[in-house]
């Protein structure tokens, strides 16, 4: 369990707090896992093998203390990893990520398929808040009970995603009438600043990295 | 120079021609209104001139396209789209969606075609003076007006530096200021020698803009003039295209028993 805190406070919580990026973060990541958290929580803790400290019984299923702390190390360790991945995408601007890649010599159709998909995301909750609006214009009870908001979405999701499905053909005969298609690099207009610190951050991940890998083939285990 | 010798085209699986014999002929500096009802084959032309029918779309092509006397049907696409350009409806659409700012936007498509970062820096500032849209540089393109968006779209599409230009239907989703920024953008385009194709439902825009019409039915040209004088046409009606207001006002007047000799 030892591992998994000092991660979570090095790792993400320690860069967050820098990036002054916490709140955000918290939320996005509490998001991000609450699904995978809440069966991992349950099937371990009432069906955890071999328990003996019992917490307490409800009838054929028996809680845990043994259950319950390895529930708790593997959410932390699905905290640290959803963190990490949410501080990746809160701190990193997509455009500066894939200009850079880029000029590193990854695929410009690679990089503009990794932009894109991250850039559509905004665009795709404004388009269904247009249509939200449209719809409950039309009469269409968005709220109230939970099967009365199930019953909503149904006349929301269809317009989203064929509307997108609509655009992509306008959008490929776009992008191909702008030379997309052509082979060979693209011209970079710019050039992501990379501050030593940076760059010394960088080379720290992987120092780290290295060092955890042989500390644990030399049989280091965290309590 | 625009030209389209005896071209006819099928969508792929299509039983009946899309465009059916269709010669014309654009020259420099020239902006050439094309209209016709719904399903007349008018965005069908534009794919074809701009080269995107058949090789992107699909479907068979008979007949040539030349610029400035040169096949297409050749080239590959990268070099056609640095020659013709081609602008649709949607300004949402036609944007990359990868740009944070305008400026970048506008480089998008020179920068695809991989010239020194000099020439790719002094093409959008051209283009951006061009349609008189410095200002919005540094702009995030997804938060600009529909008509903000449209001209930032050709702006990209005249970096590229092509001396033709086919719009199709450039003003359909722009409110009246809007449609008056392309309207100002397309005659400073002419000015400056780009020839020009504008397929357009709003006949007052081709009014301003073109001084040669051509009216498209069944993918065959059917009439082709003067534009003051063909828009003026009652047959246009028949064909389904809306007249230009002042004509409309002008028969209105005359249908409630007025001289058009006075209102001349």
């Amino acid at each position: 369990m030892v591992g998994p805190l000092a991660l979570a406070g090095l790792v993400v919580l320690l860069p967050a707090a820098v990036a002054r990026v916490v709140r955000k973060l918290l939320r996005a990541t509490l998001l991000l896992t609450l699904p995978v958290a809440t069966s991992v929580l349950v099937i371990n803790v009432l069906f955890f093998p071999g328990g003996r400290d019992v917490l307490f019984q409800a009838g054929p299923v028996t809680a845990t203390r043994e259950g319950l702390g390895l529930a708790i190390e593997v959410l932390l360790r699905l905290l640290v990893i959803s963190g990490a991945i949410s501080l990746f995408y809160l701190t990193t601007s997509a455009a500066e990520l894939t200009t850079d890649l880029e000029r590193r010599g990854v695929s410009p159709r690679l990089a503009f398929v990794a932009n894109a998909s991250v850039q559509s995301v905004p665009a795709m909750l404004e388009r269904a808040a247009a249509i939200i609006e449209a719809q409950r214009a039309r009469g269409l009870d968005t709220e109230g009970g939970p099967l009365a908001r199930a019953r909503g979405i149904v006349p929301i999701v269809g317009p989203v995603i064929l509307g997108a499905i609509g655009e992509v053909e306008q959008r490929t005969l776009a992008l191909e009438a702008r030379g997309f298609s052509r082979p060979g690099p693209r011209t970079l207009l710019w050039h992501p600043a990379d501050r030593p610190i940076e760059r010394a951050a960088r080379w720290l991940i992987v120092a780290a990295l290295v060092a955890l890998l042989a500390a644990r083939a030399l049989g280091w285990h965290p309590a | 120079m625009l030209t389209f010798e005896s071209v006819t085209y099928r969508h792929a699986g299509g039983v009946r021609p899309a465009i059916d014999d269709v010669s014309l002929e654009l020259g420099e500096g020239e902006v050439v209104g094309l209209v016709g009802g719904n399903g007349s084959g008018k965005s069908t032309l534009c794919l074809i001139a701009a080269g995107l029918a058949p090789r992107i779309v699909g479907g068979t092509l008979s007949g040539r396209i030349l610029i400035d006397g040169e096949d297409i049907a050749p080239m590959p696409m990268h070099e056609l789209v640095a020659r013709v350009a081609i602008g649709f409806d949607d300004p949402w659409t036609q944007l990359s969606g990868v740009t944070g700012t305008v400026y970048e936007e506008v480089a998008f498509g020179p920068a695809n075609l991989g010239m020194p970062r000099d020439e790719l820096v002094s093409r959008v500032d051209a283009a951006l003076s061009s349609l008189a849209i410095e200002q919005l540089a540094a702009r995030d393109p997804a938060h600009l007006s529909g008509g903000q968006q449209q001209l930032v779209a050709i702006a990209g599409l005249l970096a590229m530096g092509p001396r033709h230009i086919v719009l199709d239907e450039p003003t359909a989703q722009l409110d009246p200021s809007g449609t008056s920024l392309v309207a100002n953008a397309i005659e400073r385009l002419a000015s400056e020698g780009a020839s020009v194709l504008v397929v357009e439902h709003k006949t007052d825009l081709i009014a301003r803009v073109a001084k040669r019409l051509v009216v498209l039915a069944g993918g065959t040209i059917v009439m082709e003039g003067a534009a003051a004088e063909l828009l003026a046409d009652p047959r246009l009606r028949d064909l389904g295209v809306r007249e230009p207001s002042a004509v409309r006002l002008r028969r209105r007047l005359v249908e409630a028993g007025l001289d058009p000799v006075a209102l001349a």
